[in-house]
């Protein structure tokens, strides 16, 4: 068959997205339905001291007026953090309380207090409009990097000095002493900036009790609706997990912003069971700047030390991470476990110390967002690199030369342990796709036009298929991070692939269906992918982390080894071959060196008649499995960006962007390309355009697509993706996950390129005409005082 | 309330409404034809944009009221037996991702590509960049609704 594995198979769901048939959880509408409004604080720190209802209360259309009191009346729990992170004391983190609807105090701009839900949006809306409360306003904390000074205000009473925890990981002594005995120290202090992650389709949720057989269902906007039964269950006590049905039907993208259980989901459960009615909630735009968990922002101070020969000492970093009001769900693990794990980057460092501050403010939740983690350990590695080059007097591309890793595996000092890799192979592969060797010609041809052209690299590393369950359980994560598959062959001998990842974007229904069709040689047409219910999907643990090709993906093929365990034995049976020599070919099941062969159809009938199997096989033909990742896999690759700069306005262009790419074995390059092409677009996002920013009273200044920068069409170049593929060996596929690389390996090639252009490594991100346009005053005010 | 009197997909429809109802409310809520999507509320991201009177507009933005008499296709209209020339280009040159904002891409596709013929200029993919201006895609990075566009103009 032509459409197995490596082949670019046009998308199987396509048809119903482009025709207007996709069922998004919006587009789902019960008999009866009801909508609920949330009452959200204007306020970024407050007391509540009141709620009135009385006027919404008998306002048309208002089934019930619902507020926390009673939410915890009912002994609905609190929203918690999935994974403990311990501080270097020894201390648990300071978890504060967070209730899905705010009791005595309101600690962010839209945290919510009360609920209506009435016989229609707009009723219910303006009904939520008629809620009085009283708030006794607190003075607010919002900034990063000062909110453990004294006198700051705080946001839990459990977390002085807004502290959550203080961890650090490394060895602080080897890395000192590696500092010091360095011939050049390179020191950077960064921002990473806050960013909103905005999948285009808003989160939304619908509800519905069924009161005769107590039990629920929820439509929602989830990434891994099986771990939001789990948790809506295990910890929110909204309803028994056997009691509770969760379907995420198309899901208009994600990015990590649709991996938690938000308070709108256990509302709106909650009021379905309070009022008899289904009930419906859909985020606007705006309440989605407010409550969707935003990613991102550190502040850092780092040194890197060389010997006199380039070669990397030590690196030692210090970040403050604000994790906002709340801790989200994996909110602890984003700024530990996925970003100093990877302080590494690609380079041999004989010591690494990296200590993590996280802080609480009176802003929205942060956790992940796509990278999550990774993008702040690549965007810092890379730009101390770039910057030590150019204080060396190194080309930058040969200092990273000279401290790749070359062996594998490679033990880094801060956990993950590289299982393989080409780092020179791809740095070469983007260099002459770039055409670096042609870069000085055309900087010395837009110079002649007046305008400043750079060029800029990013070598980065990631790891994905999150991840080897004990080890993370060590590391202190509250879940297994396993996927389950089952593979059905039906009667008629078609194929049904049920998995626990969940696919709202990344086209799983087609590249799943390539490696069922690749193993058994059937066509791709005869494979169904079944996901995103928890009534037909046994178990998942859901797509985050780029691990639905090397978790998700390896589930699936345990299972096909059992289902061709099974087919070989029913075909020898039938055949009076040995299964040895039973092999499938061109759609059918064949005997090795005869003639002799069965349709698929033949099996499948075979096994559900079970007129006429081997002694003391088990009727049916299906078989699941659970598989646990032995190891991350470890995604990396070269970005060269070459941006022309107009001095006068600030206005960069990227004129060229070059990604080289190790996702080892590529299923469906037409996917995988697109999803590098996505990455690199919210990279250039968070390089150029976006940032979250709240005023000093913790008012949200960027709500709205006219004040936070999305980046549109004619903000982006196409982008030159090539492969240099090393298949990874920790699974069976040999796949390493390619939905995160663009995001994390792009900002930094980025910004590279504009500082090469201008002349000074003092910009952060966004990049704006406005910051870039202040930077190359500010250098020229600096050169002119020489 | 007012009574309104349209053809939608090419089927006669005649409705009251409220007065403060918006045409993408109509549509998906009172016509239940669900593929026009609602990404934002301030009119920037493009989701909802479908055809009156044959030109491509965001139906976020004008109320239901102001559409009596007209002519309007959304996405489900456009197919006429097999996919559209547009609808197929997406699918040949993965031009969706997630697929939210896709109808509106294939709505502004089609519309843009019908002015351009229309008015014999050349549509190169500085031109359809600039002319996606009103539609937010987070998936792609445009790189494959660029391509599938350009794709489709050679088609239709």
């Amino acid at each position: 068959m032509t459409d197995g594995i490596g082949a670019r198979v046009k998308r199987k769901e396509d048809k119903r997205y482009t025709t207007g048939s996709g069922k998004y959880t919006d587009d789902v509408r019960n008999e009866n339905q009801a909508y609920a409004a949330f009452v959200r604080s204007p306020h970024a720190h407050a007391n509540v001291t009141g709620i009135d209802a009385s006027a919404a209360e008998g306002m048309p259309g208002v089934v019930a007026v619902l507020n926390g009191a009673e939410l915890t009346g009912d002994g609905i729990g609190n929203i918690i953090c999935g994974w403990a992170i311990t501080s270097k004391d020894d201390t648990p983190m300071n978890m504060g309380a967070w209730s899905a609807l705010a009791t005595e105090k309101v600690r962010y701009v839209g945290d919510a207090v009360a609920v209506v839900i009435a016989d229609s949006m707009e009723e219910a809306r303006n009904a939520a409009e008629a809620v009085e409360v009283s708030y006794d306003e607190l003075p607010a904390v919002v900034d990063t990097a000062t909110a453990m000074d004294a006198g700051a205000a705080q946001v839990h009473e459990n977390a002085p000095n807004n502290l959550i925890f203080d961890w650090e990981l490394g060895d602080e002594a080897a890395t000192d002493a590696g500092i010091a005995a360095a011939s050049h120290v390179t020191k950077i202090d960064l921002t990473n900036n806050r960013l909103s992650p905005n999948p285009m389709e808003p989160r939304s949720a619908v509800a519905t009790f069924d009161p005769a057989e107590e039990h629920y269902t929820l439509y929602t906007t989830s990434q891994n609706p099986h771990v939001a039964r789990l948790v809506l269950s295990a910890f929110y006590q909204v309803a028994p997990e056997h009691k509770l049905r969760v379907i995420a039907p198309d899901v208009g993208g994600g990015f990590g912003s649709k991996i938690y259980i938000y308070p709108e989901e256990i509302v709106c459960l909650w009021a379905s069971m309070k009022t008899k009615r289904s009930v419906k909630w859909t985020s606007t735009r705006s309440e989605a700047f407010l409550t969707d968990a935003h990613g991102r922002d550190h502040v850092t101070h780092a040194e890197m030390g060389f010997d006199a020969d380039g070669k990397i000492t030590a690196f030692k970093i210090d970040t403050i991470a604000n994790l906002g009001a709340y801790m989200s769900l994996f909110s602890s693990a984003v700024p530990t476990y996925l970003y100093a794990t990877l302080l590494a980057g690609q380079y041999h460092m004989p010591a690494i110390h990296c200590n993590v501050k996280t802080v609480y403010t009176n802003t929205t939740p942060v956790d992940a967002y796509r990278g999550a983690g990774r993008p702040e350990a690549c965007y810092l590695i890379e730009r101390v690199m770039e910057k030590a080059a150019r204080e060396m007097g190194m080309d930058p591309a040969e200092l990273r030369r000279k401290n790749f890793i070359l062996e594998f595996p490679y033990q880094t000092p801060v956990i993950m342990n590289y299982d393989c890799g080409d780092f020179p192979g791809h740095l070469d592969k983007a260099q002459a796709a770039a055409d670096v060797a042609g870069f000085a010609a055309r900087k010395a041809e837009a110079a002649s036009r007046g305008k400043l052209r750079g060029l800029g690299y990013s070598t980065y590393i990631e790891a994905c298929g999150i991840a080897p369950s004990q080890a993370v359980g060590s590391l202190g994560a509250g879940v297994g991070l396993w996927e389950s598959a089952e593979v059905r062959v039906n009667p008629v001998g078609t194929i049904e692939v049920l998995t626990g990842s969940h696919s709202h974007g990344q086209g799983h229904e087609t590249s799943f269906a390539q490696v069922v069709a690749d193993r058994f040689d059937l066509p791709v047409e005869n494979i169904q992918i079944v996901h995103g219910d928890t009534d037909k999907v046994q178990f998942g643990m859901g797509t985050y982390g780029s691990r639905s090709g090397p978790v998700g993906l390896s589930a699936i093929f345990k299972a096909c080894d059992k289902v061709e365990l099974k087919v070989k034995q029913i075909a020898a049976h039938l055949l009076d071959a040995s299964a040895d020599d039973v092999f499938c070919e061109g759609g059918e099941v064949k005997v090795k060196g005869t003639n002799k062969s069965l349709g698929w159809h033949e099996i499948g009938l075979a096994a559900y008649t079970a007129h006429n199997l081997p002694e003391d096989m088990e009727p049916g033909l299906k078989e699941g499995a659970f598989y646990d990742p032995v190891n991350f896999s470890f995604p990396a690759g070269c970005h060269i960006c070459e941006v022309e700069i107009d001095p006068e306005t600030g206005v960069v262009e990227i004129v060229k962007f070059t990604a080289a790419d190790d996702f080892g074995t590529l299923i469906n390059p037409l996917i995988v390309e697109g999803q590098v092409h996505g990455g690199i677009g919210q990279g250039v996002g968070q390089a150029m355009l976006e940032q979250v920013i709240y005023g000093d009273d913790g008012q949200l200044l960027t709500g709205s697509y006219m004040d936070y920068t999305m980046p549109r069409a004619d903000n982006l170049p196409s982008f030159d993706v090539e492969h240099n593929s090393v298949p990874s060996p920790s699974n069976p596929l040999g796949v390493k996950g390619c939905g995160e690389a663009g995001a994390i390996g792009s900002p930094p090639a980025i910004m590279n390129a504009i500082t090469d252009a201008i002349g000074t490594e003092n910009l952060e991100m966004p990049a704006t005409p406005s910051n870039v346009w202040q930077a190359i005053q500010a250098n020229q005010v600096k050169h002119a005082a020489e | 309330m007012s009574k309104i009197s349209l053809t939608v997909n090419g089927r006669s429809i005649s409705k009251e409404v409220s007065d403060n109802t918006l045409l993408v409310e109509f549509i998906r809520e009172n016509l239940r034809l669900t593929g026009t999507h609602v990404g934002c509320d301030t009119s920037q991201c493009g989701a909802c944009t479908v055809h009156v009177d044959g030109k491509s507009i965001k139906s976020c933005t004008m109320l239901a009221v102001e559409a009596d008499g007209s002519q309007i296709t959304t996405i489900e209209g456009i197919a006429n037996g097999e996919l559209h020339p547009m609808q197929q280009a997406f699918n040949d040159n993965h031009g969706l991702q997630c697929g939210f904002c896709t109808p509106g891409m294939i709505m502004a596709g089609i519309d843009m590509v019908n002015r351009y013929k229309a008015s014999n200029k050349p549509l190169d993919e500085a031109a359809i960049r600039g002319e996606l201006e009103g539609n937010i895609c987070r998936c792609t990075g445009y790189h494959n609704i660029v391509r599938s566009i350009a794709d489709a103009s050679t088609k239709m």
